[in-house]
């Protein structure tokens, strides 16, 4: 009996010494992060279809572990504030130094944001749910064990709607992911290498933060599949205020389980690819290991369940943590918490104010993006395209204001906001954080839809209107557009004399339209459209240059 | 001045008999003339103590004199006291000083108890005798009165000590032997240990003092450094019964940084002096009736339930067929979560760093190596590999299931009618050191632990006390075990046993005499 338990710790220590190594690559792979143009390969233009002729049945198959950083004002177990720009070690209770004698405590709010989460993603919640220990040595983890959940997580079998976005060619659709489970757990502190002073010090600042870790079903295909999931799931924990979503601070983190099969096969081994913190580096993480494994097995190679991490200088996945090294974790129930118990409802409930109620929680529960997503497109024949933008830019609610009580058109509304006030919030940088602070006054907004509405200015105009607004706001929008001559061009003669002089001093670009060469006519119409200023629509000018260049 | 109880000494200083300095002066001398028994491992300056003492006074002046005013207490050194230093008996926190106190502390203090010391133990509790200590092992304080059989001179001197290879010593039990040795030689009037698996209850046995084990959950953990989390609760030592009940009233109840702390109030709880005992159903296991208790032991138990028996309680024999599984299952999930719980234990944070600096991996063993004593790792040992994935369900798992029917054997013969248990402590007086020494801490404690885990297993409270003397002149105790929160109804019976029982405390008084005369000398 005793040869085996001397292996044991031998092997904790060795394992250790990786995790060392381990953390000193991903040191640097925040740095890496934090600069900024770093010249990567685009794998984005992985295209599984285009190999079709050859081999058309490879098909990729991921999965994801996200965690997710619960955003309350304190850890789970510990009354330690959570500041991520606090200094080093000023965020730390006893319990998370793991002083002997302390014991760890749940918070509510925690739970509650778990729970808020499991009903998002359309959860069955475990009325009761259990703490284990995962055993493993980490510096920065100071109990030599992470609480998690284990046996009996907090909620399972979800399904999240999300909208897949292809980034080459914009298409979106709408699919959905399975959600296995959701548990709640502790996060761990950092360390930081010196590796020229040949220190390694330990900040405890993160150590114990509440966090979820919501598990998939490997429902993706693809790099934009994983990574539009992920983005949909960041806006539902931002908007349920479960998390506050900003992946480069680490409050979200993405493990992706990846593996490739030929169509109708069987799946094949998988390689997880640890610690991608942005949706970018998701994206290209996951094409990168399908396109590697295709690679591989192609060549007669075998893939092994290993743990990889990406390289984002060189956008490659590289070999973390071989299969025959996974670690032994030795779980066991966490002997300090009773199983948290969750109640359906009052009735249920004892008068103790520490429990969490799902009615309760329920109730205060936001609307989710995709109720948006699905109102502006059911009630107002938005598509779908659009109604994404408008609820992501948080203007779905002034949308409907707009054409709900001021009786604005939603065709034109919906294509002003886009296009022209979007725009306009991503100019001024106002961020995701301030959308609510409007950088117009809804009475000029509601001015500006009318006139739009009626077709008086085009949307260039409208966006130069608003520009002006922004600067000057107390002018009037009529000033203003009187003004800047900013009022639509709906003179055919005028448009056509333009159209005529661009299509003489443009006589190559018409002679390669006729002959064929159909990406041409934009080009002259783009030219067109800048001669007039923007201030004509569009369709008109369509319209006119077609007929000019039908002679 | 004569040892007094807790209870008289409350009584006497509210009356304004006797003073707070003179109870604690009559401490301090008892705790430097019995330094060789090696009972505390910290002492409180002598600053701090007249501090605390002068406040004590005033509030009996100003009559804001709280529950534990002016009471000298003693703490394990496994309670963490803030600024103090907390070692549990160990090299790996020899440096150790915690930043807070552990509720039982701050419940003491805030009802006005001094802290005269932190005790001797096992490192980190894992013990039955009080011998594996870094600071070296209690020693009985019965040995300075009772002579050991291949002792050839009396032990009455105050000459004893464990450096001295002869004579052979009496040892003070464990793991709190330093707690129950202090109230024993009257260097406090009362002491907390704490119980995982007897260890409150074996060394108050042996040194012939009271040692409650509460209801799992009824006092809080915060602060107490665990062994094992699910079994561990604060013990208390003190002279009597009712010392007992005064200091379980103090600091029972809910605490919000323990979850496992019981939120509903069940004190206070009340001795009652007129128990019925015609009312009360008292069992005793057949399957405690081993061939290895001294007669001594087994004499003084059936001499008990006669007594019970003859004042009109009704005695049975009840079964509870999974005791003999518990001191193996014990062993198991002790070793679990020991494995767990000293984890922690790295030398990163606070404790013992030994090694290179260059490698964490050596850091981490060296430090471990150097702190842990041969006991502490292996059960680490042990206990990583029951919870290996291969091992999980064949070990813990199967623990877990064996400590269910403990459980479920208490809830069976408390169900049949049975209101409390009564059994022996330990399977005979105090154990000569070179007779104990025989063997490993492992096999002595599922040897000694044997009456005391079962309790554990289950959570229910159990109550050790003194109720007499074997052949040799030391104390035997017998064990009274009730449901869940059935305090108040154990306390009762134990009280009315103690009284039948009229046990003779240990005298040092002689100690106080050399003392004295000392004086005069000077």
């Amino acid at each position: 009996m005793s040869m085996p338990m001397v292996t044991v710790l031998r092997y904790q220590c060795r394992q250790w010494h990786k995790l060392c190594i381990l953390c000193r690559q991903l040191q640097n792979y925040e740095n890496v992060t934090n600069k900024r143009a770093q010249i990567i390969r685009s794998f984005s233009n992985l295209d599984l279809n285009s190999r079709r002729d050859q081999l058309p049945e490879w098909q990729g198959v991921i999965g994801l572990e996200i965690h997710a950083q619960i955003q309350s004002v304190s850890k789970l177990f510990s009354g330690a504030a959570t500041n991520y720009n606090a200094s080093t070690n000023t965020q730390v209770a006893y319990f998370d130094a793991a002083l002997p004698g302390t014991l760890p405590v749940l918070n509510k709010k925690c739970v509650e944001a778990g729970i808020k989460t499991a009903l998002a993603l359309n959860c069955d919640i475990n009325m009761m749910s259990l703490f284990d220990r995962k055993h493993y040595f980490y510096a920065d983890m100071p109990a030599g064990y992470q609480i998690t959940q284990y046996r009996k997580p907090l909620a399972i079998n979800g399904q999240m709607p999300y909208v897949f976005l292809c980034t080459k060619t914009d298409y979106m659709e709408r699919r959905s992911a399975k959600i296995f489970q959701i548990q709640l757990e502790q996060d761990s502190g950092k360390s930081l290498h010196d590796a020229k002073a040949g220190l390694s010090l330990i900040d405890l600042n993160r150590a114990g933060i509440g966090l979820m870790e919501i598990v998939t079903a490997p429902n993706f295909t693809c790099g934009d599949d994983a990574a539009s999931f992920v983005r949909d799931l960041r806006d539902i924990l931002v908007t349920i205020g479960a998390c506050d979503g900003r992946m480069a601070e680490g409050s979200l983190r993405v493990d992706a389980n990846i593996s490739v099969n030929r169509l109708g096969e069987p799946m094949g081994t998988r390689t997880e690819v640890k610690n991608l913190n942005s949706l970018r580096n998701i994206r290209l993480a996951v094409d990168y290991e399908i396109n590697r494994q295709i690679q591989l097995l192609e060549s007669g190679g075998v893939v092994e369940n290993e743990t990889r991490s990406f390289d984002v200088e060189d956008g490659e996945t590289l070999l973390m943590r071989e299969k025959e090294k996974v670690l032994d974790y030795r779980f066991m129930p966490e002997p300090n918490l009773p199983p948290l118990i969750i109640h359906k409802d009052l009735s249920t409930s004892t008068s103790d104010s520490n429990v969490v109620v799902i009615e309760l929680v329920k109730s205060q529960m936001k609307e989710l993006p995709e109720e948006k997503r699905k109102r502006l497109e059911e009630k107002y024949k938005m598509e779908l395209k659009n109604a994404v933008i408008l609820v992501r830019a948080n203007l779905s609610e002034l949308f409907e204001k707009l054409v709900d009580v001021h009786g604005c058109n939603p065709v034109t509304t919906s294509a002003l906001l886009r296009y022209c006030y979007v725009t306009l919030l991503d100019n001024l940088k106002l961020g995701d954080t301030a959308h609510m602070a409007s950088p117009l006054r809804e009475a000029a907004l509601l001015e500006i839809a009318h006139i739009f509405g009626r077709g008086e200015i085009s949307l260039h105009s409208a966006f130069v209107l608003m520009e002006t607004l922004v600067a000057q706001p107390d002018q009037s929008c009529i000033d203003i557009i009187e003004e800047k001559g900013l009022w639509i061009v709906t003179d055919e003669s005028v448009i056509m004399s333009i159209i005529e002089e661009v299509c003489t001093r443009n006589r190559h670009a018409v002679k390669a339209f006729k002959k064929g060469k159909k990406n041409q006519f934009e080009i002259l119409r783009n030219k067109v459209v800048k001669k007039l200023e923007g201030k004509s629509s569009i369709e008109l000018v369509n319209q006119l240059l077609n007929a000019k260049l039908k002679e | 001045m004569k040892s007094i109880t807790l209870k008289e000494a409350l009584i006497q200083l509210k009356k304004g008999v006797m003073t707070v300095k003179e109870i604690c002066h009559a401490c301090q001398q008892r705790l430097e003339k019995t330094r060789k028994l090696n009972i505390f491992i910290s002492e409180t300056q002598s600053e701090d103590l007249l501090r605390q003492i002068q406040s004590s006074e005033q509030a009996y002046v100003k009559g804001t004199a709280k529950a534990l005013e002016g009471i000298p207490l003693a703490f394990k050194d496994n309670f963490c006291t803030q600024g103090v230093h907390t070692t549990c008996a160990s090299k790996m926190l020899f440096n150790y000083v915690p930043p807070y106190d552990a509720t039982m502390v701050t419940k003491c203090k805030e009802a006005g108890g001094i802290i005269v010391g932190k005790t001797n133990m096992d490192e980190f509790a894992m013990g039955s005798g009080s011998l594996d200590s870094c600071f070296g092992p209690v020693i009985n304080p019965w040995n300075l009165t009772v002579p050991t059989s291949n002792s050839t001179e009396t032990a009455s001197s105050s000459e004893i000590s464990a450096n001295e290879v002869s004579p052979d010593w009496y040892i003070a039990g464990g793991s709190s032997g330093g707690s129950a040795a202090a109230v024993a030689a009257g260097t406090c009037l009362a002491a907390f240990g704490s119980d995982t698996g007897g260890s409150t209850r074996n060394p108050a046995s042996h040194c012939g003092v009271v040692g409650l084990k509460p209801t799992y959950g009824l006092l809080s953990r915060h602060g107490l450094i665990p062994l094992v989390n699910s079994m561990d609760v604060p013990g208390i030592v003190t002279k009597t019964v009712e010392d007992s009940a005064i200091m379980l009233n103090v600091v029972a109840g809910h605490d919000i940084m323990d979850s496992t702390s019981v939120s509903s109030t069940h004190s206070p709880f009340h001795i009652s002096r007129d128990l019925d005992l015609s009312k009360l159903h008292i069992g005793l296991p057949k399957e405690f009736q081993r061939l290895e208790m001294s007669e001594d032991v087994l004499l003084l138990w059936k001499k008990t339930a006669d007594i019970l028996e003859k004042a009109g309680a009704k005695v049975s024999e009840v079964s509870m067929p999974h005791a003999q599984y518990c001191i193996l299952c014990y062993h198991v999930l002790c070793c679990c979560e020991v494995a767990s719980n000293f984890a922690r234990y790295d030398g990163i944070e606070y404790g013992l760093r030994y090694g290179s600096e260059m490698s964490t991996e050596e850091l981490y063993a060296e430090s471990r190596h150097k702190g842990f004593n041969n006991v502490v790792r292996g059960r680490i040992l042990a206990g990583n590999y029951f919870l290996l994935k291969k091992n999980y369900n064949k070990y813990f798992i199967k623990a877990q299931k064996v400590r269910r029917l403990i459980s479920n054997d208490f809830k069976s013969v408390f169900s049949s009618g049975v209101d409390l248990l009564l059994t022996p402590t330990t399977l005979s007086d105090s154990p000569l050191h070179s007779w104990f020494t025989q063997e490993d801490n492992r096999t002595r404690c599922e040897e000694q632990d044997i009456f005391t885990t079962p309790a554990n297993m289950a959570g229910v409270p159990a109550i050790s006390l003194p109720l007499g003397l074997s052949k040799q002149g030391l104390p035997i105790s017998l064990q009274i075990s009730g449901p869940h929160f059935s305090e108040s109804l154990m306390l009762s019976l134990a009280h009315w046993l103690e009284s039948q029982a009229q046990f003779s405390h240990l005298n040092l008084e002689f100690l106080d005499q050399a003392a004295i005369s000392s004086n005069i000398v000077q």
